[in-house]
């Protein structure tokens, strides 16, 4: 499904600002794996994202779906088979534009845009039955801005959009991690739902440790550009925080410090 | 005092396809676009010297719109491609272009009285004039508002609003800004060429400062009629162009102005549009800052005297 081969990422090389954002990273991902991400500060965690998502492209290595190479494409040509949701809930939706206006633009993912009507009515029915299942109202505020729905609202309409087109891969990027805790809860329960009911390959960087675990099939720990700790779905069943706190520091011989970090 | 206000309103609708560009641009990419000085003189020059040339006056606008068309497209891939700052990039076009219009016309200004154009069947009277020129606005207006609609509309008003966004569904924004940019100095070069067969001349300095009658002209219309809606903020850009020529037509009636002041009252216009809200902005913020910080002294106040 989706491999990385290889994957270095240098910032600012051969300066006294160099720093390794990624070191010879090497994943394979099956189809409908749930993997979560955690790790420290600078661990590399959202250069991981943004490589597997065109935003950077990697200075070696090689990004594979589905066989082929796409560590070269850019951004916009990748969006086809990779969904994303980032940590700040304005970060994936158009503020000034309507609740519709933004789904159609989620709608035609990887097509090419053309004259066609962005939103019609066969399309706003889809809409609306999507919008049903978070649950929160937004299918009677089609033509509201988006701009005046809150965080939770935003983040909700984010998470739709990035996957109502079944893209093979969402990427989440600490997607709950700006919002309350019954905000973040209602997200938590609404990926969950979605990435299960579609079978999603799933990416999730998360600083809740509880549900880094709870979450997912499949758990990696990050340190300094590396892979330090991949645990598998029956290992990770039984796991506690402690435990996995207690392992960070065996292998990496430091405690996890991240000024964000949630235990649970 | 009439026909001053006459002759205001079908200028004001001529020079707000100007400014319906310059709202492409500066409010929907957020791209503060210069290139609007000098294609509007490019629109105004080609028309002039196709018409003397004795092309139909319609072939004459439309190759004045494909001059701006790609006029636009040059500042918009100096900017995507070229990685020019945006501001930087218009003021190069613009500069090239006064060079560009003197080498289309062949000399400093060119004559159109007394031929065919696209306005002369409907010159008289004033009142059929405005009329065909409200509704050749309005269509224009329609036609673009729909293109806004479009899933190619959606992703240009997307790169404006959130570009990291758009491209994470798929759509090139180097693409989108480059046709955003050349379709508004279309619309720009098209008013040129309409002002340059009103007025029966096209000249080299035509377009000067027009990009900030346009920006006058977007701001006015957004403060009367709001932008809640693309229609409403197309419709809003069309009257405030109006209106903005119908202040003038005023101010150049009060006795110690002279017409050169023009200038310094549009910039005044807009300096003062701009830096309004900030201020009130700015303010709303610090008296609302300033509220809640005594409320939550009181509470944590409260919450250590209960502790004790």
């Amino acid at each position: 499904m989706l491999d990385l081969v290889n994957v270095s990422k240098l910032f600012n090389p051969g300066t006294l600002d160099e720093k390794v954002a990624l070191m010879n990273i090497n994943m394979k991902f099956s189809p409908g794996d749930f993997v979560t991400v955690i790790g420290s500060n600078g661990a590399g965690k959202s250069t991981l994202m943004n490589v597997i998502s065109g935003v950077m492209k990697p200075d070696t290595g090689e990004v594979r779906i589905e066989g082929s190479e796409i560590q070269q494409l850019p951004e916009y040509r990748r969006s086809r088979w990779i969904g994303r949701v980032f940590q700040d809930p304005m970060a994936g939706t158009a503020p000034r534009m309507s609740i519709e206006e933004n789904l159609a633009m989620a709608y035609t993912r990887g097509k090419k845009r053309g004259f066609g009507w962005g939103v019609t009515t066969s399309k706003r029915n889809l809409f609306r039955e999507q919008l049903q299942r978070l649950g929160i109202g937004l299918e009677n505020r089609l033509s509201a801005k988006v701009g005046l729905l809150s965080g939770g609202e935003r983040q909700a309409l984010s998470l739709l959009m990035a996957t109502f087109t079944k893209p093979q891969i969402l990427l989440l990027d600490e997607h709950t991690a700006a919002l309350d805790p019954s905000r973040a809860e209602l997200i938590t329960q609404l990926t969950e739902d979605i990435v299960s009911e579609l079978r999603l390959t799933t990416l999730m960087v998360t600083h809740n440790m509880e549900q880094a675990i709870r979450l997912g099939n499949r758990l990696i720990m990050m340190n300094k550009g590396r892979i330090i700790l991949d645990i598998p779905e029956e290992r990770k069943q039984s796991l506690t925080v402690s435990q996995l706190l207690g392992e960070f520091e065996r292998i990496s011989g430091q405690q996890l410090s991240d000024d964000r970090i949630v235990l649970g | 005092m009439l026909t001053s206000i006459y002759g205001a309103i079908s200028l004001g609708l001529i020079l707000s396809l100007m400014a319906l560009g310059v709202y492409i641009t500066f409010r929907i990419l957020d791209f503060p676009d210069l290139t609007v000085d000098g294609s509007f003189a490019t629109g105004g020059a080609i028309s002039a010297i196709m018409i003397t040339q004795g092309y139909n006056p319609w072939i004459a606008t439309l190759g004045a719109l494909a001059g701006g068309l790609i006029a636009g497209a040059c500042t918009g891939v100096l900017h995507t491609k070229g990685k020019i700052n945006g501001l930087l990039a218009g003021i190069l076009m613009m500069i090239a272009l006064y060079s560009i219009n003197i080498r289309i016309m062949g000399k400093p200004n060119v004559s159109v009285v007394n031929l065919p154009t696209l306005i002369s069947p409907f010159h008289k009277p004033i009142g059929l004039y405005i009329a065909v020129l409200f509704v050749a606005i309005i269509i224009i207006k329609l036609l673009l508002d729909a293109f806004l609609k479009t899933d190619l509309g959606l992703a240009l008003r997307a790169t404006g609003d959130n570009s990291r966004m758009i491209r994470s569904f798929g759509s090139n924004t180097d693409t989108t800004i480059i046709i955003g940019v050349s379709l508004s100095n279309g619309l720009v070069a098209v008013s040129g060429a309409l002002m340059a067969q009103d007025g029966g001349y096209a000249d080299t300095t035509m377009g000067v400062g027009m990009i900030v009658i346009g920006l006058a002209s977007v701001i006015i219309g957004e403060a009367i009629f709001g932008a809640r809606t693309v229609f409403i903020a197309t419709l809003a850009v069309i009257f405030g162009s109006i209106l903005y020529r119908i202040v003038v037509a005023f101010a150049l009636r009060v006795p110690w102005l002279e017409a050169s002041d023009l200038k310094l009252i549009t910039a005044l216009i807009v300096i003062v549009a701009l830096v309004l809200p900030t201020i009130q902005r700015a303010m709303k913020q610090k008296n609302l800052a300033r509220k809640r910080s005594l409320e939550l002294s009181t509470i944590t106040a409260s919450d250590q005297g209960g502790k004790r």
